[in-house]
């Protein structure tokens, strides 16, 4: 067999074998049970102590959330003043400038919020500290920030009625201590070991072969490559990501760094299951999830390994598959399952420049963004599931015309608003945002920006619309990868996505922990003949149809006039 | 809520402690132990670095094997890929040059056997790395340039050449610069 496909199929396995265990792991350590971490409790402890934090302090959802939004406000607050300041700042031995409000701006709410949309670029936008102190240190509480979150759901549905969810801030540390640090440093080590430079030397320089003068830039990267992918963050270290040979030396790191960015989405869906005992819940979800996954997955590996037919009708060999934006060390299709798992999950980091793709790999990497479930963020992937299967309850239950109900709690009409604002929220931002970018792309060319409207786009035609519409979808889910040739570090981009992330961050938060909070508040009704069954197949299919039918609904026009028309001009 | 802020900037301040300083630090001191000393690994000729193992660099004369066609001109500095979507006139033309190219160099070679990887842009403009049909179709013009057996040639391809992981896991590939510093100490 192909050794191209027999990489892919050893990374998904290696990946359940880590992930499973994982989860069942981490439900012990949020559960409070004994395991064999128990070592780190005195340094919990001391950081508790420090920080004047009594985890024995119980809070309901409300409490839980005022917690996460002021911390999260406070990491805007530092972060934009850092940004700003940079070039005054120490560690800055290559001289980078500081940002400009609005890229600054841009910059902070996207680490903040877990997207890591980059409209700057690692070598030369940011200093040492800035990468550390600000961008790493968010990518690692970003990410604790999900998966505390997620947490609270758990706790709405462990007991039969539940209105103390736990402390906020314990949660928080422990996704920290006992999950995020420890494996951080072990695939830190593992990058250094194989090349990935992590000292703090500034730039060199030699003389090649050839005899040209070559600047390097390299810095502590892998302390921060680590920490991208197991907290879905996805924001390099340098410009081009994990295509750059430094942030991924080999085929050996590229599966370590695959690996690294599904495991935390998928434990932390059987830790749903471990938690709220009900173990077959959470195979069901899994189920769906990475039936989603290979659905995305196939086709865009065979649409890479073709090749691409334009090329292909100038006569050139097509058996090493579309090379254009990617290594030769990883080949297309583990390109191409890179960028299967990087959109569906909404780390966002990149091994090939998903700008240059085939025009169906661009559609199936978008609808992995706009569906933003299968897997998904660090615990924001499964906030975004729980409001598709509340949708699917609510409707189910119209069906058989009776009051729908979820884990033995009833679903009324405030939950039900809730989940149809964020439901909604979604298609209208992608939308709108596109739309409104279009029209300035149109109508206003000539705008005095840093970048004008009418050079934003490295590519014409239905590509050029791709290209927006990427960054916008990107953008909402909090995903923060992008078609890279657009001019997007100016004032109109750096502001629209600014606000986009910080909508498609925190709205898709509170929401779902907000319904978790007021279904675990009311009274449990025991299980009877008429009960609505979650973990059943048959639900798993209602699941899966209104995913599918919300998103087709949604995104059918827009993705019609970019990557499919590209498509279809392509193959004419 | 007052009480949520103080937490959250003391809770802030030690989680720097822990993450920016204790954890950076100890892994580039672990780093230190590792081939390039966690500065990226270098290779000299001469007792002069001539470019690092990793990064690719620019070769356009004719008795050395050519990487990768690069957006940005193998700059170490500023990575980037070209960000060209498959149905771009203009890479659609970028491509037809560097054939143009290939067949100018490489008399006798047949347009079918160009492999896509030597005529596209790779990702990070710093690919080190071609594929074995990307060395292959060098090999005369190498052999005729520097005078030397094709067979020779060949031995060299295959001695720079990294087989799948295990043999078994992903494609293999040829480091250009390797290979090149490796002709020149024939």
């Amino acid at each position: 067999m192909n050794t191209e496909l027999t990489g892919i199929i050893a990374t998904f396995l290696l990946t359940l074998i880590i992930a499973i265990p994982l989860g069942k792991y981490l439900a012990k350590v949020f559960a409070g049970e004994k395991v064999w971490t128990d070592f780190l409790k005195p340094l919990e402890n001391g950081i508790y102590k420090l920080s004047g934090i009594n985890v024995k302090e119980q809070m309901d959802w409300k409490q839980q959330l005022k917690a996460l939004l002021t911390i999260n406000v406070l990491w805007l607050v530092y972060g934009f003043f850092v940004l700003i300041f940079q070039d005054k700042l120490p560690f800055n031995p290559d001289g980078n400038p500081g940002m400009t409000p609005d890229l600054a701006f841009n910059t902070i709410i996207s680490f903040v919020a877990n997207c890591n949309l980059q409209h700057y670029s690692g070598e030369s936008g940011v200093s040492y500290l800035t990468q550390q102190y600000v961008l790493m240190f968010l990518q690692f509480v970003s990410a604790a920030t999900g998966i505390a979150a997620a947490v609270v759901l758990f706790k709405a549905f462990r007991d039969k009625t539940a209105t103390q969810l736990g402390n906020f801030w314990e949660f928080f540390v422990k996704a920290i201590t006992r999950l995020l640090l420890p494996l951080s440093i072990i695939m830190a080590l593992i990058l250094t070991f194989n090349g990935t430079p992590a000292s703090y030397e500034g730039k060199d320089q030699f003389i090649s072969v050839q005899g040209d003068t070559v600047n390097v830039s390299r810095g502590p990267a892998a302390q921060m490559i680590a920490i991208k992918h197991l907290g879905t963050n996805g924001g390099g270290y340098f410009g081009v990501n994990s295509a750059h040979p430094f942030e991924n030396p080999n085929y050996f790191t590229n599966m370590v760094e695959l690996i690294a960015q599904v495991i935390i989405p998928i434990a932390m869906v059987i830790a749903f299951g471990y938690f709220i005992r009900r173990k077959k819940l959470a195979w069901t979800i899994f189920g769906v999830m990475t039936i989603g996954l290979f659905l995305l997955l196939i086709p865009m590996i065979s649409s890479e390994l073709g090749g691409n037919p334009a090329l292909a009708k100038m006569g050139i060999s097509q058996t090493t598959g579309a090379m254009e934006g990617k290594e030769v060390r990883f080949g297309p299709a583990a390109s191409a399952y890179w960028a299967t798992v990087t959109t569906i999950i909404s780390t966002g980091s990149v091994n090939s420049m998903h700008d240059s793709t085939m025009p169906m790999s661009g559609t199936w990497q978008l609808l992995g963004m706009m569906i933003n479930a299968f897997y998904g963020g660090c615990g924001v992937g499964l906030l975004n599931y729980f409001i598709y299967l509340i949708i699917a309850v609510f409707i189910s239950g119209l069906m058989v015309g009776r009051t729908p109900e979820f884990l033995g709690h009833k679903v009324e009409a405030r939950e039900i608003k809730i989940a149809a604002i964020i439901t909604l929220l979604s298609p209208f931002m992608i939308l709108a945002g596109t739309a409104i970018a279009s029209y300035v792309f149109t109508n206003y060319g000539d705008a005095a920006w840093a970048v004008q409207p009418k050079a934003w786009l490295n590519n014409p035609g239905f590509h050029g619309f791709s290209e927006m519409l990427y960054e916008v979808t990107s953008s909402n889910a909090n995903n923060g990868s992008g078609f890279e040739g657009l001019g997007d570090n100016n004032v109109f981009w750096n502001v629209l996505t600014g606000v986009i992330i910080f909508l498609g961050r925190f709205l898709p938060i509170i929401g779902p922990v907000a319904i978790a909070g007021l279904l675990g508040a009311k009274k449990f009704i025991p299980e009877s003949a008429g009960t609505l069954k979650p973990d059943t197949k048959t639900f798993a299919l209602m699941t899966f149809a209104v995913i599918l039918v919300l998103n087709a609904l949604s995104y059918f026009p827009a993705l019609a006039l970019g990557p499919l028309a590209e498509y279809f001009t392509l193959i004419r | 809520m007052k009480k949520y802020i103080i937490q959250s900037i003391r809770l802030t301040l030690v989680l720097i402690v822990l993450l920016c300083i204790i954890y950076p630090i100890s892994i580039a001191l672990a780093g230190k132990l590792s081939k390039g000393n966690g500065g990226g690994e270098k290779i000299t000729k001469n007792g002069k670095t001539v470019g690092y193992e990793l990064l690719g660099q620019s070769f356009t004369k004719p008795e050395y094997f050519w990487g990768r066609p690069s957006a940005v001109g193998y700059n170490a500095a500023g990575s980037a890929g070209s960000n060209k979507g498959p149905s771009n006139p203009d890479h659609l033309k970028d491509v037809q040059s560097r054939i143009d190219t290939l067949l100018k160099y490489n008399p006798g070679l047949e347009k079918s056997q160009i492999p896509a990887d030597m005529v596209t842009a790779s990702g990070s403009g710093l690919d080190p790395n071609i594929s074995e049909e990307g060395a292959a179709i060098q090999i005369a013009r190498v052999a005729k340039a520097r005078k030397i057996s094709e067979q020779k040639v060949k031995e060299m391809v295959a001695m720079n050449t990294l087989k799948p992981l295990f043999g078994l896991f992903g494609p293999s590939s040829v480091n250009v610069l390797k290979l090149n510093l490796a002709l020149d100490n024939l």
